[in-house]
């Protein structure tokens, strides 16, 4: 048991796994409604988007969490004005704005000294460089958006399966889809720490994935998909720990492993079931 | 305002609507008294589809107006059922059968509640109406085409509604579900629920509803079904699809699209 201990007695790597187990829930949860709902290029793009916010703060030394939620929060809000009227396309202005700013990060990130190792951590996560201050604020941030999943779980439920029903039953269906895309962007902001702008989708998407495989209704997916999520999360640090390896591609890699798993073995649908049908 | 729970009354007033600019339905007006059956009839592009959209407010009118129980669209969140063409639906969606029919009782509810035991019986009698009790707990993908049109019923059943629109029920299902759809029907009639029905089966518009309501783009005609299904009412409305042949016309209806999600 000493190997489980012993990363444990580093404070650094507490505050670590404690942060990777919340966003990992966090984005597993809300990663459900992604992937039902269609938006992983929009989480991803979101992820990316946020970039230039994170720089700001950092080229002011101010906290790097507070501007990328700023920058998230633009970008949900002009992704909907661009496609408001119909004239283009929500994923077009979606990879308009993505790129640009990317772009407008990376040129700001570039006029940093230290250039190649912040660009890696905003990147790929620094999930041993989280202070105090940064767990309470991912605490914060994810209770929040977990608790607008619970209160609004019947209305959310219902535009995503049945946007017609949600009319007819004069849901605010316009606010709703505001709220989700906040909710998103706070949930990729919080994820910035342990898997960074690049990955940040994979989490996201990945163990919703696995749990849509495994499970025939909505709160149980959820469920599953958050269990998928922490235990990728914890697993995926002790690897990155022993192995010496990024911690956020160590924490994609375990969910991507579990995803395959359960793409192969799951039970009647999985591959190995269908080939054995088709051998009958 | 109190609102008068007895049968519904639809009123519909001169109603213009248009997706993008370009007028669907034009100076449409027609009136339903309580408990009545009607079939609407017309072409492909003919707007049925849109006529249903304006009247649960789906789509918003150009001119006019829509009253129901003499109130304005708008008032009455709980008494107006619609049934979508089942193609508008995502069926992948991770929901049990029961889940989908419970959702017609969220009209009932207020915001934050759960399902009450009333709720859950009133969902399960709806279920077992259209013969799908037994696959309450059944995942939705899972359900042949036919199978989630009953459920989609149910729901509509489930919402008490005073009127009820239902779009194409009878294109591309199994005889079953037909046969489930029309027994439906006869127990709305008994419940004097007004129903409108988009259909291409003329027979079945002329044999077993109260009133045909005849469009293409604007009301052709509206009325019982002996004195709105004319050669010259049908012409206008079906224009080159219609064969004169000695003794009779022939309909000549390109239907929908072909289905192959029966198993």
């Amino acid at each position: 048991m000493n190997w489980l201990f012993q990363p444990l007695q580093y404070a650094f790597m507490i505050r670590g796994l404690l942060a990777s187990v919340m966003v990992g829930i966090l984005c597993a949860v809300m990663g459900t409604y992604v992937v039902l709902r269609g938006m992983a290029f929009l989480g991803d793009a979101m992820a990316h988007a946020i970039l230039p916010g994170v720089a700001i703060a950092f080229l002011l030394h101010g906290n790097l969490l507070v501007g990328a939620i700023i920058a998230a929060v633009i970008i949900a809000i002009s992704i909907g004005l661009f496609s408001k009227g119909g004239e283009i396309k929500e994923d077009t202005s979606i990879g308009i704005l993505f790129a640009a700013a990317l772009s407008l990060g990376v040129a700001l990130i570039s006029s940093i000294q230290t250039y190649a190792v912040d660009l890696s951590h905003i990147l790929f996560g620094n999930v041993l460089g989280v202070s105090v201050q940064d767990l309470l604020l991912t605490a914060g941030l994810g209770l929040l958006v977990l608790a607008a999943v619970a209160i609004f779980y019947k209305q959310f439920l219902v535009i995503s399966f049945d946007p017609i029903l949600a009319a007819t039953l004069r849901l605010p269906t316009e606010f709703l889809r505001n709220l989700m895309l906040i909710m998103l962007a706070l949930t990729v902001v919080v994820s910035l720490q342990t898997v960074g702008v690049g990955l940040a989708a994979s989490m996201l998407i990945t163990p919703a994935a696995t749990a849509y495989l495994l499970t025939r209704r909505l709160w149980p997916m959820m469920l599953v998909s958050a269990t998928i999520g922490a235990f990728s999360s914890l697993t995926g640090l002790f690897l990155s720990y022993y192995l010496n390896i990024v911690s956020g591609s160590a924490i994609v890699l375990v969910a991507t492993a579990i995803f395959l798993l359960v793409f192969i073995f799951q039970p009647r649908r999985g591959i190995l079931w269908r080939n054995k049908k088709t051998r009958i | 305002m109190t609102i008068i729970k007895s049968p519904a009354r639809l009123d519909v007033d001169n109603i213009t609507v248009a997706y993008n600019h370009e007028p669907v339905l034009q100076e449409v007006t027609f009136q339903v008294p309580h408990g009545m059956r009607v079939a609407v009839v017309g072409p492909n592009g003919a707007g049925k589809s849109t006529l249903f959209k304006a009247l649960v407010g789906l789509l918003p009118l150009r001119d006019g107006k829509i009253r129901i129980h003499d109130l304005p669209l708008g008032q009455h969140l709980d008494c107006v059922a619609y049934i979508p063409q089942r193609e508008e639906v995502d069926w992948h969606f991770p929901v049990t059968v029961l889940d989908v029919v419970l959702m017609g009782r969220f009209g009932h509810q207020k915001w934050l509640q759960l399902p009450t035991r009333a709720d859950r019986k009133l969902a399960m009698r709806s279920l077992e109406q259209m013969g799908m009790a037994d696959m309450a707990n059944r995942s939705i993908r899972d359900l042949s085409g036919g199978q989630q049109q009953r459920v989609f019923l149910a729901r509509a059943l489930a919402q008490e509604p005073h009127i009820f629109l239902m779009d194409e029920p009878f294109t591309g299902v199994d005889a079953t579900t037909q046969e489930a759809t029309l027994a439906l029907l006869d127990h709305l009639r008994d419940q004097k629920v007004t129903v409108l029905i988009s259909t291409h089966d003329l027979n079945l518009a002329s044999n077993r509803f109260d009133l045909v309501l005849l469009i293409n783009r604007k009301l052709i005609a509206f009325g019982e079904p002996k004195s709105v299904f004319t050669a010259e009412n049908l012409a206008r409305a079906f224009g080159s699809q219609l064969l004169n042949i000695q003794g009779g016309l022939v309909l000549v209806d390109d239907c929908c699209p072909p289905e192959n999600e029966e198993q």
